[in-house]
């Protein structure tokens, strides 16, 4: 009961086509196992042959097998294993339990008397943060250009990375920029004008 | 959680239930003297003197001893026996059962139980079966309370107990036994659904309630205050269990109401609960035996998230002895429970995600243990720990952080042989793996010849021992040869038709039996029913199990209580053959509830015994044959 592949075409059906898989990851072996409901007795005859014929050949290999589709296209049967939803929805939360951790740096800018600290979850991009700082700090940082920093201001906002070095905000995707950040340093003046000149 | 008699019994007590005594009863009702001749001594001694003596004084002497020595008589086996032996004994047991077992809510109608039983105190009613809790029985199908909390508001008033497993109810049903039951005393509902707070606030009010006991419900989250709802004075309040209702509840009425309660043994709290309230609440209830922690971890409200919980109640404890909970556990706070940990019989940390070096420290204290629940992310190492200190262990379940088939494997055979070597006395085992390798499994069965219940659940359908790539055959086998007290029964992996063969060879005592994507061939499940003569509940998924299969049954069904069967091989035409054959039995035939008509072959088979033919209030999804 082995689901049709559809044929590439000049229409590129293939790009549109819904199916299970990740994106990105070829149909070929599918195994994916059609609508649960409907094709369970198929699914599970299926199943049967297929371990009967596989521990007469006296292999494991049936496990391996399973392995060959990617995971997000094996559909799980419904109420299997046997452990009631509630135990099953419990567990599923704690998985991004993490992402929701603030993630909080400190930030310091030359010449002022203590630290401030941000949680640079709590902006969705490079605008956002560098707006924040220019509020908190009451200054102006200027606009971000790759080949030069920041120009038309006196201030550079910086980052201590995982590496310990120093860069300059805006460089890396955000993404990246806030899972390697340690630290933030406004830097200012001469020091600040070095770094956009460098570049 | 809780070691209640009745859920006890379902393993260990070897009796029939009201229906099966009913069955028997019923026939042997309209020839008594018949049956009186054929029981034997006693029985026909009375039986005897009640029928040919004309004065009536004799049977009534004999009827009031009788009353007062059935009294004493609690088995439900023993009453079921006693009241077979004739007439006036079926009177006089009819009169004095107070404790109402009905093991399936469709074997027999209210107004029969209530017409036999005139004086029941205490009842308790299963409903759905129990793939109901996988989601593998449409909503709707059945199991209502109505029906029975209405009939036994007019004839029981003075009910006291009841206990309901897997039955839907409602607010009104909650609200109806209120108002009707004057004495009511103890609610326990477990696996029900179909009722939310408001429900509560009336049981609440019942002002001699010792126990409301709400385990694994669905509880439906509407803003009722219930906890305010209790009387105001000082409660009778024994055991508060509400560890399943996901809604918060007022924290400060339950302060104020664990302090007017003195009688308070048990008290399980819900995760909304955090240390410092629980901290709180400890120190109002010190003569605490049974505790459910609630989420163990710390507000989170912002305000409060600095202070550092006062953990301290836990040292002066000198009470408890089961601890549950855990819901959101802060590892770092677990330290504070060490102080109880000797005197622990019973630990739930089913909830607690917590690894095996977070575990030892605690485990290894905790020699007394005898009922432990755990995640699966302690791992083998966390069970090794277990096995090296829980020597008293009678009860151990493993529960799956990640349910899934292609999950990650954090507990296999290792785990399991550890504890196989460690916990001798073990009697009840609930396993989830990924993998697992019959030498382990055959370990198990010589090192723990206790076992009773023995429930292993290979995650991947169909898994084969993975060393050897061969079949379990072989591990359950030696469960069912060896474990000679047996009577609970899970199988999962590859199966052949052979596992089933020594089941049926060799488990005389089963009683329970769950299969999943196991078998060969209508082979299997015909040695089973060949072979076990005590198996009362039978429940079967995706295996090529068939008509003839089902067929070889029919000697057995009357004695159980029920059989499910979905996704085999049955077909319509063997299902209507078995209900044509045997008039007592109701088969369902059950299929999802936006199919129409069913065709031949059918997904869901459910049958069971019943004196009262179909029932009445079948959805449209059930087939009645």
């Amino acid at each position: 009961m082995e689901s049709k592949v559809t044929c590439e075409n000049d229409l590129n059906f293939k790009a549109t086509e819904l199916r299970l898989g990740l994106p990105g990851t070829d149909d070929s072996e599918k195994h994916t196992p059609p609508s649960v409901r409907s094709n369970k007795r198929a699914l599970s005859h299926e199943t049967t042959e297929d371990s009967r014929s596989k521990s007469n050949s006296g292999t494991s290999d049936f496990g391996d097998d399973e392995k060959e589709a990617p995971p997000a296209a094996k559909a799980q049967v419904v109420g299997w294993p046997p452990i009631r939803s509630y135990r099953k929805n419990c567990f599923q939360p704690k998985k991004t339990e993490p992402e929701s951790a603030g993630i909080y740096v400190k930030v310091s800018m030359d010449g002022a008397p203590y630290l401030r600290k941000i949680d640079l979850k709590g902006y969705k991009g490079y605008p956002q943060l560098l707006k924040a700082l220019e509020i908190m700090f009451k200054l102006t940082i200027g606009q971000y250009s790759e080949r030069e920093g920041y120009n038309g201001s006196d201030y550079a906002p910086t980052y201590e990375d995982k590496d310990g070095d120093w860069m300059l905000v805006g460089d890396v995707p955000w993404e990246m920029f806030i899972s390697s950040c340690k630290r933030l340093r406004i830097m200012k003046g001469s020091e600040a004008r070095g770094l956009g000149s460098y570049v | 959680m809780r070691e209640d008699p009745t859920e006890m019994s379902e393993d260990d007590d070897r009796t029939t239930d009201l229906a099966g005594g009913g069955t028997i009863v019923v026939e042997a009702s309209s020839n008594k003297t018949r049956s009186c001749g054929g029981n034997g001594g006693g029985g026909v001694g009375v039986g005897t003197i009640a029928d040919y003596c004309p004065s009536p004084y004799p049977d009534q002497v004999l009827e009031n001893v009788l009353e007062n020595v059935l009294l004493f008589l609690t088995s439900r086996r023993d009453r079921n026996s006693a009241s077979l032996v004739c007439k006036s004994w079926y009177r006089a047991e009819a009169l004095t059962r107070t404790d109402l077992f009905i093991g399936n809510c469709y074997a027999v109608s209210p107004r029969r139980a209530i017409e036999r039983f005139k004086r029941v105190k205490s009842l308790v009613l299963k409903g759905k079966p129990r793939f109901a809790d996988f989601s593998l029985v449409p909503p709707n199908w059945g199991a209502q309370f109505f029906p029975w909390v209405s009939a036994m508001a007019a004839a029981y008033p003075w009910l006291e107990k009841i206990y309901l497993k897997r039955v839907s109810v409602t607010d009104e049903d909650l609200i109806l036994l209120a108002h009707s039951f004057p004495a009511f005393k103890e609610l326990v509902l477990v696996c029900c659904d179909g009722f939310g707070t408001a429900g509560l606030a009336a049981v609440a009010r019942c002002r001699q309630l010792r126990v409301l006991d709400l385990i694994d419900d669905e509880v439906n989250e509407d803003d009722v205050d219930w906890i305010s709802c209790f009387p105001e004075s000082v409660t009778c309040l024994e055991s508060l269990i509400f560890d399943c209702v996901e809604s918060p509840v007022n924290f400060d009425a339950l302060e104020r109401l664990v302090a007017r309660s003195p009688s308070l043994k048990r008290l399980k709290l819900n995760r909304h609960v955090n240390l410092m309230q629980l901290h709180r609440l400890m120190v109002r209830a010190p003569q605490l035996t049974h505790l459910g922690t609630g989420s163990f971890s710390t507000s989170d409200n912002p305000a409060q998230a600095d202070q550092e919980p006062d953990l301290s109640a836990f040292a002066t404890s000198k009470s408890l002895v089961c601890l549950s909970g855990f819901r959101d556990i802060v590892p770092d706070y677990l330290p504070a429970i060490y102080p109880v940990c000797a005197r622990l019989t019973s630990l739930n940390f089913s909830y607690a995600n917590i690894n095996a070096e977070q575990l030892r420290p605690v485990i290894c204290q905790c020699y007394n243990l005898q009922t432990l629940w755990v995640l699966d992310s302690v791992c083998d190492e966390g069970l090794q720990a277990v096995a090296a200190t829980c020597k008293e262990l009678h009860e151990l379940r493993v529960f799956p952080m990640d349910a899934r088939e292609d999950g990650e494997a954090a507990v296999s055979e290792v785990g399991l042989l550890a504890i196989s070597e460690g916990c001798r006395k073990l009697r009840s085992i609930l396993y989830f793996c990924q993998q697992m390798t019959n030498a382990a499994v055959v370990a198990m069965s010589r090192n723990c010849p206790e076992l009773v219940v023995f429930r292993l659940c290979i995650m991947g359908r169909h898994r084969p021992d993975h060393l050897t790539g061969e079949p379990m055959d072989e591990g359950f086998g030696a469960i069912v040869m060896n474990c000679k007290k047996l009577t609970r029964l899970a199988v999962s992996g590859l199966l052949s038709d052979k596992a089933f063969s020594y089941i049926g060879e060799y488990g005389k005592l089963i009683r329970t039996l769950s299969v999943a994507f196991a078998g060969d061939s209508d082979m299997g499940l015909t040695y089973v029913l060949k072979g076990c003569p005590k198996l009362q509940k039978l429940e079967i998924r995706d295996s090529p199990f068939g008509n003839l299969a089902l067929l070889s049954g029919l000697h057995h069904y009357y004695s159980m209580r029920f059989l499910w069967m979905s996704t085999c091989k049955l077909t319509l035409e063997g299902c209507k053959e078995v209900a044509r054959r045997m008039p007592y039995l109701v088969v369902e035939v059950i299929g999802d509830t936006d199919e129409g008509d069913i065709d031949d072959s059918i997904d869901k088979l459910y049958m069971y015994r019943s004196l009262e033919g179909p029932r009445a209030d079948a959805p449209s999804f059930v087939t009645i044959l």
